[in-house]
């Protein structure tokens, strides 16, 4: 296991038994982020890019399961440990940032109520001030039991005040203006920028090593969407929070991820670094995306080359590659195996025969010898 | 250019909606949907529409087709007049009738009768004029063709708006049948044919709508359109519910059949970059006015309302090196409500350049520079123009 590593997903499997069938969302993915990083993870619909989380948060429930695979978080394997260890990670040092505002948050508690609640849940208090506390004690044998405690590693949770007082501090944090005031309102007078500001306040409060945010500005407007992304951004570089981000909008991947992952139909396309991804796409299909998106917004006109067909069944995946169907470049194999994960470059893989050794010369692709 | 066809034109269009009246009857609160808006759209170009969401684009979109009935404003198209609004008329006596009342209530109690009488004509003049007005609006109203079979539409969810309980051919020969165009027979070929036309095949017919996915029910949405030769696509959103993938079948799709049907098109998005490519001119709005008018190659190289120029700098774009380059303009605070609007231009709030009347008065679209019209009182000395 690599230390740098903050998140390593090994082989990991899930599935819905839904009545009509298995629904395969997730088929053997692999991936790690290091720790501080930003990973965007792209993909349309379908693709399996939220239900990889909720994996990580243990989110899924009946009839989903999780197959088989690893899924270490610093150093623990979180799909062996048991539902009141995963409860004491969840929100403290994994959270999560939703889509759709409203519905993540509860319409009938005041903010104040919600986030003191996550904070008393997860928060202790620091050993400094505990200590400093221990020693103002006038009771002698009062303060040796505090102190020899506070050793063996017991620490209080915050109180109330304590809890509220950080919510504030966080609430500020993320530019919300008079967040005393704020707290003590009901989440529908919020807007809908502002509530997800809230909702990103509610997942930092905890100090959270791992920040997942599952297309955190689809529902928001372009000129709200630039203020929470320069907000994580800030984030990351001032907290140093690990971040994975999903979308399905390749121009937010650009803006904020260092590495990115692209997946279809359940597995993982594609990786690399945020440059390789967007200047030398090297699977079929984060290049058929990158043609059908307008991309020039001053300049000429020209004509988008759309992707041909519609995204897999996962109810019947295709044998092969999940995106043969659609590829222009589709082999016979293609169609009966899927490719492995290719190295293009120390930082780049793609999932794709043209990778191969063997397989014929097409304008645009490099060939690895990855892939024997 | 001006020698070009004007096909929509719309006058001080006007759209709003009472959400709260008192217990007379009276309007408490108001939304401003649209207030005031002028634009035309000439012969096959395709007019963009922009801005974020609550802005009112779509409430313009559906107020020129006629699902609402506007407040106020006309809207010509093809040189005749489709719609006139009356119901500001109206508000207006009222408001007249009330005030009159309330000055006769000012009165002292020996207030002669001849001063009664004086006030009492004052008014009654203007109520007059009022009155005819909205008679006359009323009139035309009535006079004017229901015949709205040149406007077409295509909406944002291909779930909602196709129902679920018609086949594709009852769903897209529904328009043709409606206005008689064909008969027995050959309705069914024409339905066919418009199938293939938008990429399906024709056993999809008898098909139901659950039976197809997103993208090819926006393609039934288009068939549906297509069906009555219209001369004018009013397409609300029609490619935000659909996978990036998607997005650009159906976009080029639209393309291929503006050209071979000389289509005009009014195309209502929110995704800057999607509506730049496909359109020629593209008008941004916000708060229910438009801001700025442009073609839409200028607009994005030299945006010059404020508001246009943050918008655009805050698209995220799919190169992570132009992003870096780029000075963003991050604008503060949210939209405001376009409940009982303050006076003054509606993005005075969140301005940089705001002050002195962009608080007080309403700024005009002006013709800044050929064929370029800004809603901005400072846009002269913002630009350095």
């Amino acid at each position: 296991m690599n230390n740098e590593n903050m998140l390593e997903i090994k082989n990991l499997e899930t599935s819905f038994f839904t009545h009509l069938g298995e629904v395969k969302a997730v088929r053997n993915i692999s991936y790690s982020l290091k720790k501080g990083g930003i990973l965007g993870i792209v993909g349309e619909s379908g693709s399996g890019k939220s239900v990889t989380l909720l994996s990580v948060m243990r989110l899924i429930e009946d009839p989903g399961k999780i197959k088989n695979g690893e899924i270490i978080f610093d150093g623990v394997d979180l799909t062996k440990i048991s539902k009141t260890e995963i409860q004491d990670i969840r929100g403290s040092d994994i959270s999560m940032i939703f889509q759709d505002p409203m519905t993540s948050i509860n319409p009938v508690f005041t903010i104040q109520n919600q986030m003191v609640e996550v904070i008393r849940r997860h928060m202790l208090i620091s050993k400094a001030t505990a200590i400093m506390e221990a020693q103002e004690m006038s009771n002698i044998s009062k303060k040796e039991k505090a102190l020899k405690n506070i050793e063996d590693g017991y620490l209080r949770k915050l109180n109330r005040k304590e809890a509220l007082e950080r919510a504030i501090y966080y609430l500020g944090l993320v530019g919300i203006p008079e967040p005393e005031v704020r707290i003590k309102q009901y989440p529908h007078q919020f807007s809908g920028g502002m509530r997800q500001r809230v909702l990103i306040a509610m997942a930092l409060s905890c100090e959270p090593k791992l920040l997942i945010a599952d297309e955190p500005t689809t529902a928001l407007d372009v000129t709200i969407q630039a203020q929470i992304l320069d907000l994580l951004k800030k984030i990351q570089k001032e907290l140093g929070t690990s971040i994975i981000f999903i979308t399905h909008d390749l121009g937010v991947i650009a803006e904020v991820c260092e590495n990115v992952i692209v997946m279809y139909g359940g597995m993982v396309m594609e990786k690399g670094t945020v440059n390789e991804i967007f200047y030398s796409p090297q699977h079929p299909y984060t290049k058929g995306l990158h043609q059908s998106i307008p991309k020039n917004i001053s300049g000429h006109k020209k004509r988008l080359v759309p992707i041909e067909g519609s995204p897999p069944d996962l109810m019947n995946p295709p044998k092969g590659c999940p995106f043969s169907p659609r590829c222009k470049h589709a082999m016979q194999i293609c169609i009966e195996e899927a490719a492995p994960l290719a190295k293009v470059s120390e930082t780049q893989y793609s999932a794709c025969w043209l990778q191969h050794q063997d397989s014929p010369d097409v304008e645009g692709f490099t060939k690895s010898g990855g892939v024997k | 250019m001006e020698d070009r066809k004007v096909l929509l034109e719309v006058k001080n269009l006007k759209k709003h909606f009472i959400i709260k009246k008192d217990i007379l009857g009276k309007a408490k609160k108001t939304v401003h949907a649209v207030d005031g808006i002028n634009f035309k759209i000439y012969q096959g170009e395709t007019f963009g529409l922009v801005g974020e969401s609550g802005c009112g684009k779509s409430t313009t979109g559906r107020t020129i087709i006629g699902l609402y009935k506007n407040t106020s404003g006309e809207v010509f198209f093809d040189g005749e007049l489709l719609s006139t609004g009356y119901e500001e008329n109206k508000l207006r006596i009222g408001k007249l009738k009330r005030k009159l009342k309330r000055e006769l209530k000012k009165l002292p109690e020996d207030a002669s009768k001849n001063e009664i009488e004086e006030i009492k004509e004052k008014y009654n003049e203007l109520l007059n004029v009022q009155k005819s007005e909205l008679k006359e609006k009323k009139q035309t109203s009535k006079s004017l063709g229901r015949n709205q079979r040149d406007i077409q539409m295509i909406f944002q969810d291909p779930y909602a708006s196709l129902n679920p309980r018609m086949t594709v051919s009852e769903i897209i020969a529904e328009g043709i049948r409606t206005h008689n165009l064909l008969q027995g027979p050959e309705v069914s070929e024409r339905v066919f044919v418009l199938l293939e036309r938008v990429g399906l095949k024709r056993e999809h017919a008898s098909r139901y709508p659950h039976e197809f996915s997103g993208g090819q029910r926006q393609r039934i949405g288009i068939a549906r359109a297509l069906a009555v030769d219209p001369k004018l696509i009013i397409a609300d959103e029609p490619i935000s519910a659909l996978d990036v993938s998607i997005q650009a079948q159906v976009v080029n799709m639209l393309e291929d059949l503006q050209e071979e049907f000389g289509l005009t098109y009014l195309f209502i998005a929110h995704d800057l970059s999607m509506v730049k490519y496909i359109s020629d001119r593209i008008g941004v709005m916000y708060l229910g006015k438009l801001m700025e008018v442009s073609e839409s190659d200028p607009l994005y190289e030299l945006p010059l309302h404020p508001y246009t120029q943050s918008l655009l700098s805050s698209i995220p774009l799919p190169d992570p090196d132009a992003n870096l380059r780029s000075e963003r303009i991050v604008l503060q605070g949210d939209v405001s409500s376009p409940i009982n609007p303050k006076p003054g231009c509606r993005f005075a709030e969140r301005c940089r350049f705001a002050k002195g009347e962009c608080f007080t008065e309403s700024p005009e679209l002006d013709e800044i520079l050929p064929g370029r019209f800004v809603a901005c009182h400072h846009v002269k000395e913002i630009n350095k123009l």
